[in-house]
């Protein structure tokens, strides 16, 4: 193992930031942030429909103010498989539905409020996550 | 002013996904490559978020109710079972093909690459798949 292209102090200060923002949530709403849940329920239920479509609106609205603040520009390395991008899309959806929740749902509110099922779910995603990408490095 | 909050809160949120780079995939690649180069980065974003969540989820619980919603409303479901583990799982095997999950795969429409959009549109159908394989575990 080499450590490399480590991010401490960014990580740190993001991650407050990330956590700051669920708890807004919580205090205000009274809800845990679950983001898989949230996009979900924008398809299928009635309830909360518009709370969780402007949550969503968020998301994307953030990176564009940080944008138009700091006027950098934001830059991400992502894979140009289209087969490999649907298929890692297809399990995300399925699997946080089927699981109950995703990175922000189980590792961050969960893990956040010592709930144990969610510790073991974010084990389990981080382990086959870690399996996935030593495999896809042998192939 | 509640619809609001909906709307502060992802807001702050996708900013800390840009601070904490994780809306970038090779970002969270890098934690997942354990066994080969490995970045630590994600690791540090989750204890900042705990730190700063833990202890105020833990103050704000104990408030009579929200404040701008009648009662708390979250799941305190503590059922260990097969789909949570097989869930988890099926969520990690994605995680790990591409490095996306449902927060940074959202906000990561905003820069407009169609790569992250074609990712988003498949989690979105896997989300209305997922009722079909509920049944059957």
């Amino acid at each position: 193992m080499n450590i490399i292209n480590f991010t401490p102090i960014s990580a740190i200060i993001g991650g407050m930031i990330i956590g700051l923002a669920v708890v807004i949530f919580f205090l205000f709403k009274g809800r845990l942030v679950g983001i898989s849940g949230i996009a979900a329920n924008v398809l299928s239920e009635k309830k909360n429909k518009f709370d969780n479509l402007l949550f969503l609106l968020g998301l994307v609205i953030g990176p564009i103010i940080y944008s138009v603040f700091t006027k950098q520009v934001i830059s991400i390395t992502i894979s140009n498989s289209l087969i490999l991008l649907i298929c890692a899309g297809l399990l995300v959806g399925i699997g946080t539905r089927i699981g109950g929740g995703c990175t922000s749902g189980h590792g961050i509110s969960g893990i956040g409020r010592f709930s144990l099922r969610s510790i073991v779910a974010t084990v389990t995603f981080m382990v086959v996550g870690i399996l996935t990408v030593l495999i896809k490095n042998f192939v | 002013m509640n619809k609001l909050i909906s709307l502060i809160s992802g807001t702050i949120f996708g900013i800390g996904l840009v601070v904490s780079q994780m809306i970038n995939p090779e970002k969270v690649l890098g934690f997942l490559d354990l066994f080969g180069n490995w970045d630590p980065s994600l690791a540090f974003v989750m204890i900042g978020a705990l730190i700063v969540s833990s202890p105020l989820f833990h103050l704000i619980k104990n408030k009579e109710k929200p404040l701008f919603a009648e009662k708390f409303n979250y799941s305190n479901n503590k059922e260990i079972n097969n789909e949570l583990v097989i869930g988890s799982a099926l969520f990690g095997a994605g995680w790990g093909l591409g490095g996306l999950c449902p927060g940074p795969a959202i906000s990561s429409i905003a820069l407009l690459n169609i790569n992250s959009i074609i990712f988003v549109v498949a989690m979105f159908i896997g989300f209305y798949l997922a009722k079909f394989f509920k049944l059957s575990i």
